[in-house]
């Protein structure tokens, strides 16, 4: 039982830190396109980002589930050249999470950047420096709390991740059953102890992740 | 010998108007922009320094050409090797005063550096951060930051706008320092009859994006000047009610 309890916490975190791993790589330079360059669909970019934010996420996991099955074309693909099958999988779920999470990243990251005076930038391009530096050298040191509070928000939002997970990889221990669905098992089976548990650790880790994102930007406010 | 001769249609708050500026500027000249809000100085200066895009027209310094709508090239701002000071003075609140200067040096020469600092007297602030500094300290180390960079052309946008009378008094004295020191090129936007008087080998006055007048700021502006000494606390009235205008 212990062993099972660690092992769901320990995927749990897997599944958070991978989530936010891949999606701080991804974000950061859809954030930057969104904040500061004029493309042609930028607003319907923007909604469909956004829309986990207002979709039930079974709606997500449900179309997740159609688009990994081999009986479509991209899971066919996945199968036929990758020998992958993603439905009930770790992978799958890791995919569906990353999708589900995006607003969580590109929404404090692209209102950090709008946030910085656009002075700054043109500064530092009219001193010789590229865009390359100028990110790096200015805007990411001026966005710190920003950063903090999209990596913070994404891998809080994973932890308590449910609906999507369970649409699309179930409950398979060690594989795709993370603490969210253990509580819903374990009060299925009336193991109201072992529920709390779970409970109490995804509360705890909510809870310091919060502390510490409100400290950060309390302190912070001053540019 | 800085050429400019471009159109640009902006959207000011007062509609659309078409910036229209035929002209040129001399090597080592301080030519002091001057006008109403809406004229079309500072909208001048950023297609100067290439953070707007003129719709026609060309820009040539030396033998550079900084843009050419027929040709279409436009350089960069990284490319046009000009010194751009902003209103808000735009340091960088992660860096400190020397972090600031250091990040608009080309090269890595500490010299620079120490001169810079010990010319705008920022040696004993030189580990403060900008948000620990006065506003005039800000101006003194957003002008020795464009200077690291050591620019062919400088463009100073309103420079001592947010000052105290002062503090304006005493930094038109540095400006004018550093000018004769280093003969560099320099463009700034002024609202300030006395500043341009004081500080301008020349000056153009822009109304609706047109250049209405050019030429030294003492002829220009010899009359005004008379009436402001008569009585000095008519200045605004006297913007608005002066011939030029």
């Amino acid at each position: 039982m212990e062993q099972d309890f660690w092992e769901t916490v320990l995927l749990t975190g897997k599944l958070a830190g991978w989530t936010t791993v891949i999606l701080f790589m991804i974000g950061f330079p859809v954030a930057y396109l969104l904040a500061y360059k004029q493309l042609f669909f930028k607003h319907l970019v923007e909604a469909l980002i956004s829309m986990p934010l207002v979709l039930p996420p079974t709606v997500l996991g449900f179309y997740m589930l159609i688009a990994y099955s081999p009986q479509n074309a991209f899971g066919r693909f996945l199968e036929q050249y990758f020998d992958l099958r993603l439905a009930f999988s770790f992978e799958g779920v890791l995919i569906a999470s990353v999708i589900f999470s995006l607003p969580f990243m590109i929404q404090p990251l692209q209102n950090g950047l709008k946030s910085i005076p656009c002075s700054f930038r043109e500064a530092s391009y009219t001193l010789g420096k590229s865009e390359f530096v100028t990110f790096f050298r200015v805007l990411v040191p001026n966005m710190v709390p920003s950063i903090i509070t999209a990596i913070a928000m994404t891998f809080a939002h994973c932890i308590g991740e449910f609906g999507v997970v369970i649409m699309v990889g179930g409950n398979m221990p060690g594989e795709t059953r993370v603490a969210s669905i253990a509580i819903y098992d374990e009060v299925q089976s009336l193991d109201y102890a072992t529920a709390n548990q779970y409970s109490f650790v995804l509360f705890i880790i909510s809870l310091l992740i919060l502390t510490l994102i409100y400290s950060i930007n309390g302190k912070k406010t001053i540019i | 010998m800085l050429k400019i001769d471009i159109q640009h249609a902006m959207l000011t708050s007062e509609g659309k108007k078409n910036l229209e500026i035929c002209t040129e500027v001399d090597p080592k000249e301080l030519l002091c922009l001057f006008g109403h809000s809406g004229a079309g100085k500072t909208t001048l200066l950023r297609i100067l320094a290439g953070l707007i895009r003129a719709d026609k027209g060309c820009i040539v310094f030396d033998n550079d050409i900084w843009f050419d709508s027929v040709r279409k090239i436009n350089l960069s701002p990284q490319r046009r090797n000009i010194g751009f000071m902003f209103q808000d003075y735009a340091l960088f609140p992660n860096m400190s005063v020397e972090g600031n200067i250091r990040f608009g040096q080309k090269g890595e020469k500490t010299e620079t550096i120490e001169n810079l600092l010990a010319l705008f007297d920022l040696m004993s602030l030189r580990k403060q951060k900008p948000g620990q500094l006065s506003g005039g300290q800000k101006q003194r180390v957003a002008l020795a930051r464009v200077l690291a960079s050591k620019p062919s052309v400088l463009l100073l946008d309103e420079p001592l706008s947010a000052l105290d009378y002062e503090m304006r008094h005493l930094l038109q004295q540095e400006i004018q320092k550093v000018h004769e020191r280093l003969k560099t090129t320099t463009l700034m936007v002024s609202h300030d009859i006395r500043e341009v008087v004081h500080l301008a080998t020349s000056v153009i006055i822009l109304k609706n994006g047109a250049v209405i007048s050019k030429g030294n700021p003492r002829a220009i502006f010899n009359e005004t000047i008379q009436l402001l000494n008569e009585s000095p606390f008519q200045e605004s009235f006297i913007s608005v009610k002066s011939p030029v205008f």
